[in-house]
C-alpha cells in the first residue's frame, strides 16, 4: 500500500466520521464545525488528484463562505447552548432502514460492475485550460453555463436582500 | 493517487456520505441542520463528478466543471435558504420544520 492510498483512506474515514458527527450532534455550533472538517477533507481529496483550482475553490466557498453563513444564522437563531431533542426512536429505526437499504443498493452495483481506469493518468488541470474552457464556446466549452450562473448568482443575491429585509412596522406611515 | 486507490473504493466513500447527508435530512428537525445536511449531500456528489472524471476521463475535465458549477449553485441556495430562516426566525420565532407550516398560507 502505497503513501497515496494510506493518505486517501485516512482522510476518507476522517470525511465519514465527521459527516456522521454533523448529523447526529446534539448541540448545533458542533454540527456546524462537524460539517467544516468534512469539507475540508474534501478539499484534501481534490488536491491529491492535483485539482488545485477546484480545491481551492472548495475551501474558499464552502469552508469560508457557506460555514461562516451557517454559522451567522445559527448565532442569529438559537442559543448556541441549547441541546437539540433526539428524533423519535421509530423515525431513527425507518430512516436507518431507508439508509441502509440504499447504501446496500448502491454498493452491489458499484462493487460488481468492473470499472477500468483510463491509462493516461495524472492529468492536471492548469489555470489556462480550466480558464480557455470556461469561456469557450467551441466543443468543451462553459461560456452558456458561465453566463447562466452568474444571472442566477445575482437573482440569488438580490432574492436574499429581499426575502431577509425587515419590513416596515405596521401602522408607522 | 489513481494508481494506487481503485475507483470502488472511492465510490463507496461518497455512497457512505451522500446516505448519511439522507439521514439527517430526514432525522433533523431543525431548518439549519437540514440545511447541513443537504451541504454533505451534494459534497458526496461533487466528489463523485470528480472521481468519475479524474478515473476514467483524465485531460477531458467535464467532471471538475461540473463540481465547480454545482459548488455555485450550492453557495446561491444557502444564501437563500438562510434569509428565509432569517425571516421565519423573526416572524416566527422559531425555526422547527414542525412550526413552520404558516409559510402556506
Amino acid at each position: 500500500m502505497g503513501t497515496s492510498a494510506i493518505i486517501f483512506y485516512t482522510i476518507a474515514a476522517i470525511m465519514i466520521v465527521f459527516s456522521l458527527l454533523a448529523v447526529t450532534a446534539r448541540k448545533i455550533l458542533r454540527a456546524a464545525v462537524y460539517l467544516l472538517f468534512a469539507l475540508g477533507g474534501t478539499a484534501a481529496i481534490y488536491f491529491m488528484m492535483n485539482y488545485f483550482f477546484l480545491a481551492a475553490v472548495q475551501l474558499i466557498v464552502y469552508a469560508g463562505g457557506i460555514v461562516v453563513l451557517i454559522i451567522f444564522s445559527i448565532l442569529l437563531t438559537s442559543h448556541i447552548e441549547e441541546k437539540m431533542q433526539k428524533p423519535d426512536t421509530w423515525k431513527i429505526i425507518l430512516t436507518s432502514i431507508l439508509g441502509f437499504g440504499g447504501t446496500a443498493l448502491c454498493l452491489f452495483v458499484i462493487t460488481n460492475h468492473l470499472f477500468v481506469a483510463h491509462p493516461a493518468t495524472g492529468a492536471e488541470a492548469t489555470m489556462a485550460t480550466i480558464g480557455e474552457k470556461l469561456l469557450g464556446y467551441g466543443e468543451g466549452g462553459y461560456v452558456l453555463p458561465f453566463e447562466v450562473i452568474s444571472i442566477l448568482l445575482l437573482a440569488a443575491m438580490i432574492g436574499a436582500i429581499v426575502v431577509a429585509k425587515r419590513n416596515k412596522p405596521k401602522g408607522n406611515g | 493517487m489513481v494508481e494506487q486507490v481503485p475507483l470502488n473504493h472511492a465510490l463507496i466513500v461518497t455512497t457512505l456520505m451522500f446516505f448519511i447527508g439522507v439521514y439527517g435530512f430526514l432525522t433533523r428537525k431543525n431548518l439549519i441542520t437540514m440545511l447541513i445536511s443537504v451541504e454533505i449531500m451534494l459534497n458526496a456528489v461533487n466528489l463523485n463528478f470528480v472521481f468519475f472524471d479524474n478515473y476514467l476521463f483524465p485531460g477531458k475535465l467535464e467532471g471538475h466543471f461540473f463540481s465547480l458549477f454545482i459548488i455555485a449553485i450550492a453557495a446561491a441556495e444557502a444564501a437563500v435558504a438562510i434569509a428565509i430562516f432569517i425571516n421565519l426566525y423573526r416572524n416566527i420565532r422559531s425555526i422547527d420544520v414542525e412550526q413552520v407550516d404558516k409559510m402556506k398560507y
